[in-house]
């Protein structure tokens, strides 16, 4: 999936009516009246908010059916939490090595002044000869 | 809230919006919020957590005050890959950093960086992280971007592992 495909997605799911409508796919499939039944608009409404959820990959409808059920595809949604667990992974990462940071600096700097730039780091005494 | 104490509490969450062009992070650490603060905000602290071991950071510039400024560069070996900077926009100490984003390589991309530090009790502190982006497209992009920066990693492995061979 690529970067418009996957703002495709994000931007199909930025509509609360939308969410919805997949939300109740999630469940099962359903028709076109069938997820109009519950909204104050019309058919046509509905129909518009699935073609932007089909534009985006995320709801297919089967062409032979004459009821054509609307079905949600999962796969894409599969996808998507890939990327963002993949972004969350580096940021977990990242946060992993300021653990260890954070690990080795000494209470007694807390609240020091800084001063900006480079400064000499002060002795401490009980850091010495501390292994890893 | 679901979070316990034990180590999952350590764990990063995220959250992309899907109504705003949102990111928020959520992370807690094993250390009082003077001491996050300050590995957040030195240079020579942020230098050795910022970017990964193969891509050391160079901190080229780090005005830490409000309406101050920062550059910096991810290094492979020894080369720039690629250079980042921005304003903070607000540094109140221990609580709160506002800052702006940019990576040099897209220059009209911008992302409002929005840290809080709270105290989480008995010595711990919770940082959430809300990254504002311009559209959603830029929003998603950033996602993506790890995604392609991983894959450009693994291909540069395999470079060094075929390249030694």
């Amino acid at each position: 999936m690529g970067e418009d495909s996957l703002s495709r997605v994000f931007s199909a799911l930025a509509d609360p009516t939308r969410r919805d409508i997949v939300a109740r796919l999630a469940v099962g499939d359903a028709t076109v009246g069938q997820l109009a039944a519950p909204y104050d608009v019309s058919v046509q409404a509905v129909s518009k908010h699935l073609r932007v959820l089909e534009d985006a990959g995320l709801v297919s409808r089967s062409r032979d059916a004459q009821r054509r059920p609307c079905h949600l595809e999962a796969e894409v949604f599969d996808l998507m939490t890939k990327w963002i667990e993949r972004y969350r992974q580096r940021a977990e990462e990242r946060f992993g090595r300021l653990d260890a940071v954070l690990a080795a600096m000494d209470d007694e700097d807390d609240g020091r002044d800084r001063e900006g730039g480079k400064r000499a780091a002060p002795a401490r005494r009980d850091q010495q000869g501390e292994g890893s | 809230m679901t979070m316990t104490d034990t180590g999952q509490s350590q764990q990063t969450t995220i959250e992309a919006d899907p109504n705003v062009p949102t990111i928020t992070i959520v992370r807690e650490f094993e250390a009082p919020r003077e001491r996050v603060y300050r590995a957040w905000t030195d240079p020579e602290l942020v230098a050795q957590w910022l970017g990964p071991k193969d891509t050391p950071t160079r901190i080229d510039h780090w005005n830490l005050e409000t309406g101050g400024s920062y550059r910096y560069a991810s290094m492979r070996d020894g080369e720039e890959i690629a250079t980042f900077y921005g304003s903070f926009h607000e540094a109140r100490t221990n609580e709160r950093l506002v800052q702006t984003f940019t990576y040099d390589g897209v220059p009209d991309g911008v992302v409002l960086d929005i840290a809080t530090f709270e105290d989480a009790g008995d010595g711990r502190t919770r940082v959430t992280i809300l990254s504002v982006a311009q559209s959603f497209e830029e929003r998603d992009a950033m996602i993506a971007s790890g995604m392609e920066v991983g894959v450009v990693e693994g291909f540069a492995m395999l470079d060094e592992l075929l390249a030694a061979e």
